[in-house]
């Protein structure tokens, strides 16, 4: 019973987690499609910051929010000044941001050496909870409760914001909302940025649990993939439905099927492939 | 002269024949030496991997992310067949015929979609090649990988000095550029290239867009699985990087510095990624770093690829210094007339 529902809150928490991975991926690879490789690297560096600035004795906020502040700078300036000159060219976006992958893993393997690091979960959400006799890390808790605000932020940023239907009319037809004066490359940034930070604040998020180390990057890129395919592509909605179900699919794996825990998170993904390619909440497009 | 004579002396050009006998000559010019010989190896095998992902990459235009998957599985199909005690050719057919079928699978999965989609699913289907290699301890041996005890000896030549798996390396290798030099002048070939250009209007000619695809796409996972049985007889060892994205980016990039679509480009580029990675590698740890940048710097300045990049590029200096020479020529003239 302990067992049963240990599992379900760490999959829970792991679901916030990947939901602060996949939004920040869905808006990017999903809203403005743009195959974004470097996206479980923002996540992995923006963890590496947030254990630097948190070595450094900052406060664990202070420290997440400075780190998804830099990523977004640097997700900023690259899709600036790189992405925005390969708008629409497939083969070369994935080759740049496939470069920026390989050049940040590197760079991360030089200054931070190849050994995990592991910042200890902050003194203020340390401790458990007592609900009906039994017992819930808080952590975990602070992380889907994190997870939860954001989440409704987006939607409501999406679907209900003058700036939100500004970035969907630029994505539905860029040149139209050109014409009636929408900024749509400038959105387009600032929509890039977002989409880092999101991931790099989750990355802080998810050092205490899951620990930073070399080739977190990869490990995560193909998790928000197929969160993102799972709940239809540029649904947030199906983002964090997708994100539980992974979370779920995780940890009930690794504990019931070690072997094969992560042959069997890509099993929604096939299946969703195949009978119903557009995702869980994925739109029908022509 | 019969006709088949005639057809092969048509053939027989010299532009075929220069390089073929250079091939064939390789170790002689490279003094015999096994570093060099095992090299030109690594470069040949890898050539069919970056022809086999030159099909789907320049003829179909859909690009794979999960090619080194495909590769992986072929090398453990061998490796794990030869543990179970199979022979060789039992062990190799099984594996090609392993590798057809994951293609079919991955074909029919990434087919779903083209574009940014089929590179997305794709990646992902490597990614469980991967995880299966990689956390499939019991039936892959994880992270330690599998050691092949011997190459084979096919009627009797053994493959197990560096120029005998050479010879081996070249003659599969030259039947990939034959089959694809074939492929490529094909009707078949036409319709994939149509397929690539015009989807609509082959649907609206009565083609079958997607059958074209998967067809594509399984002749691409053939030529691969065979990539992946002489890299697992190379190395005589088979571990999950052969299936990490980092491979399929490789493969990617021979195809794409090469130049895409072109029968010369990722046998170029196979050539290029080779060298440079051991050359890379001796003098620095960071490959992935020299790798990340070579494919930033091919976006920025080449992005027809490395091979027709620099041939624009050079012609582009020859013509600024053939613009400078006549001026300098004059000027020398003036001063020589008094």
């Amino acid at each position: 019973m302990t067992l049963w529902l240990t599992l379900t809150v760490n999959s829970v928490a792991l679901g916030g987690l990947l939901f602060l991975l996949s939004s920040g991926f869905s808006l990017i690879f999903g809203l403005m499609r743009i195959p974004n490789l470097m996206h479980g690297s923002f996540f992995m560096l923006g963890a590496y910051l947030g254990v630097t600035f948190l070595w450094q004795g900052l406060n664990f906020w202070v420290a997440a929010l400075l780190s998804a502040a830099a990523i977004a700078l640097i997700g900023g300036l690259i899709e600036r000044f790189l992405l925005r000159r390969l708008e629409g060219q497939v083969l070369p976006q994935v080759l740049l941001t496939l470069g920026f992958a390989f050049i940040i893993a590197d760079v991360c393997l030089m200054l931070w050496t190849g050994d995990p690091w592991q910042p200890a979960t902050p003194d203020h959400l340390r401790g458990v909870v007592q609900v009906t006799g039994l017992y819930f890390p808080i952590y975990r808790l602070v992380i889907v409760l994190v997870a939860v605000v954001i989440a409704i932020a987006l939607w409501l940023l999406v679907d209900w914001t003058r700036l939100g239907a500004m970035i969907r009319a630029g994505v539905d037809d860029a040149p139209i909302a050109r014409v009636v004066g929408i900024r749509v490359s400038q959105l387009f940034t600032l929509v890039f940025a977002l989409g880092a930070a999101l991931a790099a604040f989750g990355g802080v998020m998810g050092a205490p649990y899951l620990s930073v180390y070399p080739g977190l990057d990869f490990e995560m890129l193909p998790l928000a993939l197929i969160v993102v395919i799972l709940g239809g592509v540029g649904s947030l909605l199906g983002a964090l439905v997708g994100s539980f179900v992974i979370g779920f699919l995780y940890n009930f794996g690794t504990a019931l099927l070690p072997d094969l825990a992560y042959v069997i998170l890509f099993l929604p993904m096939v299946l969703i492939l195949v009978l119903r390619p557009q995702g869980l909440f994925g739109k029908v497009t022509t | 002269v019969s006709k088949p004579l005639r057809a092969l002396a048509a053939v027989a050009h010299w532009r075929l024949l220069v390089p073929l006998a250079l091939l064939a000559s390789l170790p002689v010019w490279l003094g015999h030496h096994t570093f060099y010989v095992n090299i030109s190896s690594q470069i040949l095998l890898w050539a069919v991997a970056a022809l086999a992902l030159n099909v789907l990459v320049g003829y179909a235009g859909l690009v794979s992310l999960g090619h080194a998957g495909l590769l992986a599985m072929a090398g453990y199909a061998v490796a794990l067949m030869l543990q179970a005690g199979a022979g060789h050719l039992v062990a190799c057919l099984a594996a090609v015929g392993v590798t057809l079928a994951a293609s079919a699978v991955f074909a029919v999965l990434a087919l779903r979609s083209t574009g940014i989609g089929f590179l997305m699913i794709t990646l992902a289907l490597g990614q469980i090649v991967w995880g299966i290699a990689y956390r499939w301890a019991s039936l892959t041996n994880g992270d330690n990988g599998i050691n092949l005890g011997s190459r084979p000896a096919p009627f009797g030549l053994s493959l197990a000095g560096a120029e005998a798996f050479y010879y081996a390396t070249l003659v599969i290798f030259l039947l990939a550029v034959l089959s694809m030099w074939v492929f490529v002048r094909s009707p078949f070939g036409a319709s994939l290239a149509g397929t690539r250009d015009q989807p609509r209007r082959m649907t609206a000619l009565g083609f079958n867009v997607w059958l074209v695809r998967f067809l594509a796409f399984l002749v691409s996972g053939f030529w691969c699985g065979v990539s992946g049985l002489l890299y697992v007889y190379y190395h005589q060892f088979i571990a999950p990087p052969a299936a990490a994205l980092t491979a399929s980016a490789e493969i990617l990039l021979m195809v794409i510095s090469g130049g895409t679509a072109t029968l010369l480009g990722p046998i170029a580029g196979a050539g290029i990624v080779v060298i440079m990675k051991n050359v890379a590698s001796a003098y620095i740890e960071r490959w992935n770093m020299v790798l990340g940048l070579i494919f930033i710097l091919i976006i920025s300045f080449m992005p027809e690829g490395l091979v027709p990049g620099s041939v624009r590029l050079w012609r582009g200096a020859w013509a600024w210094l053939r613009s400078r020479a006549p001026a300098g020529a004059a000027r020398s003239g003036e001063e020589g007339a008094p």
